[in-house]
């Protein structure tokens, strides 16, 4: 195997070729997302009207000059073909790839895999986003000091609470130059409140090399405890083929960053902007609340006319049916065909399509699945987490439940009950009022 | 509550009522004010500067007990049932001694203060017996009595309780009869009891056919026992019942839910709110999709914020929620 380098086009500036590629994971991953990915891939769920991998390709199209999206996963071809034959047409200057790794490479891995095809087109430079993170994506912004800097690679920050740091991957960089001085994943210690956004700029001429000697470094010196088993390693040694690919499951965030804060032309691009993961099911709210009110203030036509019942900011997919005395928003997502009935309180909640919401239900800080059906005067509830949480846990009674409440797929809430702070797996019908459960 | 009882007081032939009372006497002044001219009664106030216990009121009221030689009725307020007034009243005649105390009969007498009859008369007491351990009877004080003035001169003006101290000297002096209530009988001192009074109430109500009662053909009354005032508005939609009451000019909004309820005068129930098992009490503002459950009981002028759950909160005076009461909380 051997490695592309492709010959720098010097002085090119901003019109250099210039790629993305979006790291969307697998099925073995996102089980923090379930009940809902039980259904749908991650990427694909919906979130203020939107599969949450669209947010991100839109974001890729506001760059000038981007002619190619490479989506690296390890779901199956068929998933996302729906998905870029849409985009296809939305973004017609974009030619969107999906990338099939047959196993779990890591995100530093998948690249490396696919260096051919990313480096196809000879790009100088190219952008990688994690699919799981809901954020503005001032990709532009990052592009800028990338050539400012004459950066070798360009990493998405942002600032969180001290105690929040330290489930993130932390940087420690000099406050003038912006420069990378110390990167470390998910510290014990406090080391730093300016965390990795998973969102990357980087040189192809330095992110392919860099991935290169960190392989070398694992063949050299195997770091065991990235085994999935000492079963596992053993016959590893008889198999080539299968030593090799064990040599590939490398993450960025545990196997380069750290090195590359290491070379001096590693740099930080701090947002002040909205920044969430989206892991866990629950923080399906808080993005799809974020997303919202992103498309509210930049004017979006697609939000429903805010009014005495809508507070915006609402989406409403042109074939829900809402009836006019419901009170929406702010921030809710109403899916495709969705019938919500008279006197209906929906807010800060994503309700999903085909599902019915009947006359007075109230439904707050909430996911209603797909094909669900919430009966009169019920009432789906969940906590509100303060705006700056990372989490979506809270405490009540001493036990930690999920602060969303979240009904899965065909999922059934008689008239009059009272669901609050409850998982719900698909096809459940609830009769009687649950607090604080998951219901299997 | 009170009203029930003078309304049955005064079908009895009563004419003079006298209410004990230690705290807020302004406030029922005014509402009894109405009740002597509709029911032509006298309504006295005694109030008790301190605590003087089940007796010692009736000392502090001498003066109008024991006017005349007419026995007289004593009731504890918190207990709603059938009042028997005049078969008691004839009752207590026909037997001629110092005081019959009316009891119930109850499914599980060891809560409850006991009544054990002699061996050789059906009514007449031998003694009480505080939750007893064996059986030794089902019938239980229910706090309702007709006593000759003569009692009075057994009670000394100081704290004491008709139940451990009154009764059993009278007892021991074979004066003290005991009468069966028919029908219904509560203690509704707690919240609670008193949801569940107000639906064995309504429940009578029912049985006799009353005409107080909200016919089941109007759109939103739900399986029955609702008890509306002509004074309320209902908006649209709403499904109410069954075990509603609803107050003198109580306005409920449109797709308002309410069941095993009682609305007090003057409040607000505004749109898809929904209410079960809940004393909302006067002027109080319950807000839009808000849902008060378990035994939830709001004071004077309390307001319910839109969209707020409360689970079993007993809410003070003049509150104002804001935040979810989940679990069932005095909030003061």
């Amino acid at each position: 195997m051997s490695l592309h380098i492709p010959h720098r086009e010097k002085a090119n500036g901003s019109n250099a070729a210039t790629k993305a590629v979006i790291l969307v994971g697998g099925p073995s991953r996102g089980t923090r997302f379930r009940p809902l990915s039980l259904d749908l891939p991650k990427p694909l769920f919906e979130v203020a009207g939107h599969p949450i991998v669209w947010h991100c390709l839109t974001a890729i199209a506001k760059v000038p000059h981007i002619q190619e999206v490479c989506m690296i996963g390890y779901y199956d071809e068929t998933v996302f073909r729906d998905f870029i034959k849409d985009s296809s047409k939305e973004f017609p200057q974009i030619k969107i790839v999906y990338l099939r790794e047959y196993q779990a490479l890591g995100t530093a891995g998948g690249l490396y895999h696919f260096r051919d095809a990313i480096l196809k087109g000879r790009p100088e430079r190219f952008f990688v986003l994690n699919a799981d993170v809901c954020c503005s994506f001032p990709l532009n912004d990052m592009l800028k000091q990338f050539e400012q800097k004459d950066a070798e690679a360009v990493i998405l920050g942002t600032r969180v609470s001290e105690d929040a740091a330290s489930n993130f991957g932390c940087i420690v960089s000099d406050p003038h130059s912006k420069r990378v001085l110390h990167y470390v994943e998910k510290p014990e210690s406090h080391i730093s409140n300016l965390i990795n956004c998973g969102v990357y700029l980087f040189s192809t001429d330095s992110i392919f090399p860099s991935i290169r000697s960190a392989i070398k470094k694992r063949t050299e010196r195997p770091r065991l405890v990235s085994y999935p088993s000492s079963e596992h390693l053993e016959s590893s040694y008889f198999q080539d083929d299968e030593e090799t690919d064990k040599n590939e499951v490398l993450r960025l965030e545990q196997d380069i960053l750290s090195d590359m804060a290491d070379s001096k032309q590693f740099f930080v691009h701090e947002t002040k902007d909205f920044w969430r993961q989206i892991k866990t099911a629950g923080s399906a709210v808080p993005a799809n609340a974020l997303y919202l009110q992103k498309a509210w203030q930049t004017g979006s036509k697609e939000l429903a006319k805010a009014s005495q019942n809508i507070l915006p900011p609402v989406f409403i997919h042109p074939t829900a049916q809402v009836d006019p005395t419901a009170k929406l928003g702010p921030n809710v997502s109403i899916g495709p065909r969705a019938v919500i009935g008279a006197g209906v309180r929906i807010k800060e909640s994503i309700v999903l399509e085909d599902s019915e919401v009947k006359h007075d239900a109230c439904i707050l800080y909430s996911i209603i699945g797909w094909n669900s059906r919430v009966g009169a005067w019920a009432r789906v509830e969940g906590t509100p987490t303060p705006v700056n949480s990372h989490t979506t846990s809270i405490v009540k009674n001493g036990v930690k439940v999920q602060s969303i409440t979240i009904l899965g797929k065909e999922c059934g809430v008689g008239d009059e009950v009272r669901v609050q702070n409850c998982v719900c797996l698909p096809y459940k019908e609830l009769k009687r009022d649950v607090a604080n459960e998951v219901i299997m | 509550m009170i009203l029930h009882q003078v309304e049955a007081l005064a079908a009895a032939g009563v004419k003079d009522i006298v209410l004990a009372v230690n705290y807020r006497p302004e406030v029922m002044e005014k509402h009894l004010a109405e009740y002597e001219e509709k029911y032509d009664v006298k309504i006295t106030f005694s109030i008790e500067s301190e605590p003087l216990g089940t007796a010692g009121p009736l000392k502090l009221a001498e003066e109008i007990l024991g006017k005349d030689d007419t026995p007289f009725f004593v009731l504890n307020s918190d207990v709603i049932c059938e009042y028997p007034f005049a078969d008691l009243a004839a009752f207590h005649k026909a037997h001629g001694e110092e005081g019959t105390i009316v009891v119930t009969k109850v499914e599980e007498p060891s809560k409850y203060g006991v009544v054990v009859h002699k061996t050789s008369h059906a009514s007449r007491i031998d003694r009480f017996v505080e939750k007893p351990v064996e059986f030794v009877g089902n019938r239980i004080n229910a706090g309702i009595y007709i006593l000759n003035p003569s009692v009075l001169k057994r009670i000394e003006l100081r704290p004491t309780s008709i139940e451990q101290e009154t009764f059993p000297a009278i007892c021991a002096d074979g004066q003290l009869h005991s009468f069966d209530l028919e029908g219904f009988w509560m203690d509704v001192g707690q919240p609670k009891d008193f949801l569940s009074g107000t639906c064995l109430y309504l429940s009578s109500l029912t049985k006799k056919g009353s005409k107080a009662l909200s016919p089941l053909g109007l759109p939103y009354v739900h399986s029955g026992n609702v008890l509306i005032d002509p004074s309320a508005k209902i908006g649209k939609n709403c499904r109410i019942g069954p075990n509603v009451t609803i107050g003198p000019d109580v306005v409920i909004g449109d797709g308002v839910r309410l069941q095993r309820c009682v609305i007090l005068a003057g409040s607000k129930v505004k749109d898809h709110a929904w209410v079960k098992s809940t004393i909302v009490g006067w002027n109080s503002t319950v807000g839009k999709w808000a849902r008060l459950e378990n035994v939830t009981v709001l004071g004077d002028d309390v307001t319910i914020g839109d969209e707020i759950y409360v689970n079993g909160g007993s809410i003070l005076p003049h509150k104002s929620i804001k935040v979810n009461v989940d679990v069932p909380a005095i909030i003061m």
